[in-house]
């Protein structure tokens, strides 16, 4: 017998009793009960409490945003399927790395050499301040949100509901998934919470007011 | 073998650091000299409850979410076979491979020869209750290769050659002013001005692990969840370093109870509320990882997931504290425990303290083996574990479950004092004509207390109970005397 057939077979042996399989009372809250305007509020003021850096703008605000918060960084990378009018205002493009799609994948010893990051994201949960990246080309492979030091993302009101369950129902699980709630951090020591530990150190999340046209991807 | 396994051909109990090697009175008394541990752990654990209340509070359906949670668990414990090789056959289909361990010494390994088929001496290691259980570590650096723990607290007991006493802050029992002395003694190249601020004890160890980090080859990784209906893995984390060994290194080596399985992705929508917000006290911890064996582009391209028995299955077959097997390993239970909070975790000697590895232990490994029978004595049945619990298992009533078991375990010759007490008291308490005879003895005890009303010494067994405590002697009349003596006057 293979060690696969023995533990199974143990297995067997210890449910001879036969437990019953229980019904799952699934009554906790499946959705949400709060509009638009209101998760907004809910996920910023989630988002301060875990010291991430919040702006809320229209749309077309987004690539001046992503300017200003990138003025003191060297380099920055961004995935291939990036929108690329939130660059337009780029004038020095050597700073620019992209990675993925045509460009290839960037080493690690380069992304950490690499100041910042700037990803959109796939769907956001309000009330624990949860913002979740599934791998789209607008967020590219898990490594360029993990290695630069400094995280900006963008949330799209419309990819933002109120609970976990709502969320998790617009993913596919298989993806490689990432849940980001604020900037890395830890509390081992006396449980005081130190932000910033191995993940970037600093994130800034730039969330838009209302729903405009798909990024490109 | 446990009693259960006896019955059971097939099952073995668990081995590795699953034992208490002392029995928990004598350890406890040790640990109970160390004041500065004390002083530690109560300042610690109250901070964290207070967060746990705080969160767990704010959600309106909090206990509808324990309820999913523990049906859930139930659920997952009578499909298990099931449910297993649904994992495996999605897991392999995904391009990862699986792996079966009996036992710690199978999974170490499976774990070395697969580091060995990559080459290297050195993997980093996300922080993991079951390659602590196996006692990963130790097998791989007796056969020249080290594992570089990479989790803050981990990180901090590793250098100081010291054990994890809590299963969430394994270092919980140090302070500041004793993590600073460990990093200026044992992290090369560490900066001799450090500091005990925790942010600058941080990044010493960020600067200390990056190297590591951006040129692994493998890592190693536990898993909270597994997902049976799509091969999906889950680690939940706080530092990044968790992201850091499961997104970076070329091989990801993941080792998982065989219990850790949810049947469908969606179920993670009740473990993700209740998992945070019982541990940390976070709404949601920093960083959750998901994948699911390969994907091309982003990651390792091999993965190998172990799957570990090591005494499930004998916690398994016993009907009575099978539950213990739905343990999230959120800690709750650890941190609102009265005796955990006074002797630490080391007194336990297993990689599960409190509560839950007072009857965990015993369970996976059975009661007579070394002193983990001694483990269930470890509680005053005050009943807060089992309130925190987020998947509601009643430990209470598995330790008492398990003291019947380890009374038994030692029955056999002449009926011990404990026995022929217990016996009494039974006899007395199941009648309520007996009881009255026995209280009638009542005004003896009264005599045996003396002038100041205490007895300060009790015979045989009952000896241990009054060598640090006088005991009040009994009233002279009992209460239901003076029930029917009210009684009858109004
Ligand atoms: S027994 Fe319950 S409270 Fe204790 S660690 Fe496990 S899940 Fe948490």
């Amino acid at each position: 017998m293979s060690t696969r057939e023995h533990i199974l077979a143990a297995v067997r042996t210890a449910l001879q009793d036969a437990p019953a399989v229980p019904d799952i009372p699934r009554t906790y809250r499946q959705d949400g009960n709060l509009n638009a305007e209101e998760r907004i509020d809910v996920l910023v003021d989630r988002l301060e409490d875990y010291k991430a850096g919040v702006t809320v703008v229209d749309e077309a605000a987004i690539p001046a945003t992503i300017q200003g918060l990138l003025a003191g960084a060297r380099s920055y990378v961004v995935p291939a399927g990036l929108d690329p009018a939130w660059l337009a205002w780029e004038t020095e493009p050597s700073r620019v790395k992209y990675d993925g799609g045509g460009h290839g994948a960037r080493s690690v010893t380069e992304l950490d050499a690499t100041d910042a990051v700037v990803t959109s994201s796939a769907v956001t949960v309000a009330e624990s301040g949860t913002i979740i990246l599934d791998g789209s080309p607008d967020q590219g492979r898990r490594a360029i949100s993990l290695i630069p030091d400094h995280h900006i993302c963008v949330v799209h009101s419309r990819d933002i509901t109120q609970i976990l369950p709502e969320a998790l129902r617009r993913l596919d699980g298989t993806r490689p998934l990432t849940m980001i709630s604020g900037p890395s951090a830890t509390s081992d020591i006396e449980l005081e919470r130190v932000e910033g530990v191995h993940g970037p150190r600093r994130l800034d999340v730039i969330i838009t007011k209302q729903s405009g046209k798909l990024p490109a991807s | 073998m446990s009693r259960t396994a006896l019955g059971m051909p097939g099952l073995r109990p668990g081995s590795g650091n699953l034992f208490a090697e002392e029995k928990f009175p004598s350890a406890a008394r040790r640990e109970l000299g160390n004041s500065q541990l004390r002083r530690n752990l109560k300042h610690a654990t109250s901070t964290i409850r207070t967060k746990r209340l705080n969160v767990t509070g704010e959600l309106p359906d909090w206990e509808e979410l324990r309820d999913a949670g523990s049906a859930l668990k139930t659920s997952v414990m009578a499909r298990l076979p099931e449910l297993l090789e649904a994992f495996e056959a999605n897991v392999t289909a995904r391009g990862g491979t699986v792996h079966w361990a009996r036992d710690a010494d199978e999974a170490n390994r499976i774990i070395h020869e697969l580091v060995k088929a990559e080459g290297v001496d050195e993997v980093v290691k996300v922080k993991s209750m079951a390659t602590q259980e196996i006692g990963m570590n130790e097998y791989l650096e007796e056969h020249g290769i080290a594992a570089y723990e990479t989790d803050l607290a981990e990180l901090i007991v590793q250098l100081d050659h010291d054990k994890p006493s809590h299963i969430l802050v394994p270092a919980i029992h140090k302070n500041r002013t004793e993590v600073r002395d460990i990093f200026l003694k044992e992290m090369p190249g560490v900066d001799p001005h450090l500091t005990d601020e925790p942010r600058r004890l941080a990044m010493a160890a960020r600067a200390h692990l990056r190297a590591k980090f951006l040129t692994a080859k493998v890592a190693i990784s536990g898993a909270n969840f597994g997902i049976a209906d799509s091969g999906t893995l889950s680690v939940v984390e706080s530092e990044g370093n968790g992201r850091m060994c499961l997104t970076l290194p070329e091989t990801l080596i993941t080792v998982m109870g065989i219990e850790k399985l949810l049947p469908t992705f969606s179920d993670l929508e009740v473990f993700l509320q209740l998992l945070p917000r019982s541990s940390t006290g976070e709404r949601m911890n920093p960083y959750t990882s998901l994948w699911t064996g390969v994907t091309e582009g982003d990651g390792p391209s091999t993965f190998h997931v172990i799957l570990l028995d090591n005494g499930r299955t004998n916690a398994l077959a016993d009907e009575m504290g099978r539950s213990a097997l739905h343990c999230i390993r959120c800690s709750a239970c650890i941190n609102v425990c009265p005796v955990y909070e006074r002797t630490g975790g080391h007194a336990y000697g297993s990689t599960y303290p409190g509560p839950i590895g007072a009857i965990l232990s015993p369970l996976m490994t059975g009661v007579e083996a070394e002193e983990n029978g001694s483990l269930p004595y470890a509680s005053s049945l005050c009943g807060a574990c089992y309130d925190a619990c987020p998947v509601k298992i009643n430990i209470p009533d598995i330790l008492v479950h398990l003291r019947g078991k380890d009374v038994d375990a030692h029955r056999g010759g002449l009926p011990s004092q404990l026995d022929v007490g217990l016996k009494a008291a039974s006899w007395a308490l199941s009648d309520g004509r007996r009881l009255g005879a026995v209280e009638k003895l009542l005004p003896l005890g009264r005599a045996a207390a003396g002038k100041d009303k205490k007895i300060k010494k009790l015979p045989g067994i009952a000896a241990g109970w009054t060598q640090s405590r006088d005991i009040p002697a009994p009233p002279s009349q009992s209460f239901r005397d003076w029930w029917a003596k009210e009684h009858k006057e109004s």
